[in-house]
């Protein structure tokens, strides 16, 4: 089991991008949100994506497992690479990537199951054929709940505290064996010490799995990521709120040495 | 007042007055009355269902058990005994159409709740609902005529002409199939706003984990909905037993023991329709017997309110 994660995982340990992306456009309605989004997620790394509220950080995250198409009126232009396929072309199935790509949201949101259903929910409808007992197991283990939940696996997952089920959600994202975790500010519903569990829980399990979070707090990113993205909104055209990537590089670099004079204004709290 | 004894008059404002205050007095006893009112109303409507059903079984033409076990129901023979005071051949003719009822419009509902609140688009939904809510307010007579005119020639056409099986003009799939059609917009409709009360959280994060819109819908909202979908049921299953004018018109009035929908059946609520139209004086065994079989009603649908409660508890998942 602990094996063959890490064999599906080896492919991966070469310097090519697990995600990138090319001149990245998303529209809803027609209305552009996000423009030009050119960006190239490292494997094995955590990377941050951070900004002001609004400017697209959650709508850039969402495209790379398609959760867009949920969304009526929805439209991405560009080209977005996963493992080098086009995620975007017509014979892809949405429904298979994002059994291959996992996403933690903001508030927790268990289904309303026990704790063991919770966890076997991804398995189960990818008709998992090994041992689920365990499968559970190790999830629980790999998100750092396990000692928490192993003598109430029945219980209901709705019954744990905010942090343990936003573990348990990361636990369920891990179940389906994803390569690639995607989280939308997942502490920002917790208190600081479960904030600090889940970030402790994101450097551990980096090892395994490329991360990508967004997130409203710098400090966190700081702490946390190996590379930083930094979102805002399009200057010149300040009343469109069109989403743009500033800049993007090596979060120390990034935070202690900025290359742009917006970056350095957010970063330093003067604005955002 | 007092504010100005105390001079603090730029707080006068935070007193009521006298008129105020006996004005909100009036108010909450208003809507009092009206509370009480209701329920003074169902008491009421209890104690003389109960003391009419208790002076029926005080009869000695009648026995609580035979009435209870028996299995024939021939209230209007001209020598009253137990023998003929059996309900079981109504019971069965009301649980007969509504069962047939149920199996047509539990998953017809289920399905046209899952289309709306999971397929469908906004627009699509729009148009939808209002027809939904149409069905729901045609008249009852008029789906009785409906099923004696369109549906019992049809249920003629294919299980006589072409099944060859003796079917009866007045029969209790013709009543179920149109009290079913009754009850399609309420389980539908109860059901699709369960549904839709399902936090948007929940179905992302299952399809983030890569469930299909079909998986989605069966193994996330459904379940989660299920309290409000029993409920759904629950209600739709009463309104089917308690339905009257269709089933009156369509299903007969001939109380029979038997599992066949082709034959013709008595439901409790139509032989209630048949004594009340007929000229039973009060007090006689036959105006008593209709409490009877009203208590018998009220039982049934009470018993399936407990049966929900039950379910709901036991299965439900809370979301909150």
């Amino acid at each position: 089991m602990e094996n063959n994660i890490r064999d599906t995982h080896l492919k991966n340990q070469s310097k090519e991008p697990i995600i990138e992306t090319k001149g990245l456009s998303v529209f809803y309605n027609n209305r552009l949100a996000i423009r030009d989004i050119n960006i190239a997620i490292e494997p094995n790394k955590i990377t941050a994506i951070i900004g002001p509220s609004g400017c697209g950080k959650s709508t850039l995250l969402r495209t790379f497992n398609r959760m867009n198409d949920l969304i009526p009126g929805a439209r991405v232009e560009g080209k977005i690479l996963y493992n080098g396929i086009d995620i975007n072309q017509k014979a892809l199935d949405p429904v298979g990537l994002r059994r291959h790509i996992g996403m933690v949201f903001q508030k927790p949101n268990p289904f309303p199951k026990s704790i063991y259903d919770n966890v076997a929910f991804g398995p189960r409808i990818n008709h998992y054929t090994g041992n689920m007992d365990e499968l559970v197991e190790t999830s629980l283990r790999q998100a750092a709940l396990w000692d928490e939940v192993k003598d109430k696996l029945k219980e209901s997952g709705l019954a744990l505290s905010g942090g343990q089920q936003q573990r348990l959600c990361i636990a369920r994202a891990l179940a389906t064996q994803p390569d690639l975790i995607l989280m939308d500010e997942p502490a920002s519903a917790l208190d600081p010490v479960a904030t600090q569990r889940i970030e402790e829980l994101m450097i551990e399990l980096k090892e395994k799995y490329t991360i990508i979070i967004v997130t409203h707090n710098m400090q966190q990113a700081g702490r946390a990521s190996d590379n930083t993205a930094f979102m805002s909104l399009d200057r010149e055209n300040i009343e469109a709120r069109i989403g743009i990537l500033v800049e993007y590089g090596k979060t120390e670099q990034l935070f202690t040495n900025p290359r742009n004079k917006e970056t350095e204004d957010y970063i330093t709290g003067r604005f955002g | 007042m007092q504010a100005k004894k105390s001079g603090q008059s730029e707080h006068s404002k935070l007193l009521l007055s006298e008129d105020s205050r006996r004005r909100e007095g009036l108010i909450a006893f208003i809507f009092k009355a009206a509370a009480v009112l209701t329920i003074l109303v169902t008491i009421g409507i209890i104690v003389s269902l109960l003391s009419e059903t208790i002076g029926f079984f005080a009869r000695p033409e009648v026995s609580l058990w035979k009435f209870l076990t028996g299995t024939r129901w021939q209230p209007l023979s001209s020598k009253p005994s137990p023998e003929n005071f059996g309900i079981l051949p109504l019971v069965g003719g009301t649980l007969l159409v509504a069962g047939v009822a149920a199996l047509l419009a539990v998953p017809v509902g289920l399905g046209t709740a899952i289309f709306l609140s999971e397929y469908a688009t906004e627009k699509l939904r729009k148009i939808i609902k209002p027809v939904l809510e149409i069905l729901a307010g045609v008249p009852s007579v008029v789906y009785g005529f409906f099923a004696i005119s369109f549906i019992t020639p049809i249920i003629k056409t294919v299980f006589e002409g072409w099944l060859g099986l003796k079917v009866m003009y007045f029969n209790a799939l013709s009543a179920g199939l149109v009290v079913g059609i009754m009850i399609i917009p309420m389980i539908a409709s109860v059901s699709e706003d369960a549904m839709r009360a399902v936090p948007r959280s929940l179905r992302e994060g299952a399809f983030a984990l890569g469930a299909t819109r079909f998986e989605v819908a069966i193994k996330v909202v459904t379940p989660a909905a299920l309290s409000g979908i029993v409920a759904a049921f629950i209600l739709a299953i009463s309104r089917a037993i308690g339905e009257t004018m269709a089933v009156s018109i369509a299903a007969g009035s001939t109380p029979n023991m038997t599992l066949n929908p082709l034959k013709s059946v008595q439901t409790l609520t139509a032989f209630i329709v048949q004594v009340s139209f007929g000229d039973a004086a009060a007090g006689s065994i036959n105006s008593q017997s209709i409490y009877a079989v009203g208590m018998t009603l009220f039982v049934m649908t009470f018993v399936m309110n407990l049966i929900s409660d039950l379910v709901l508890r036991k299965f439900r998942e809370v979301y909150e």
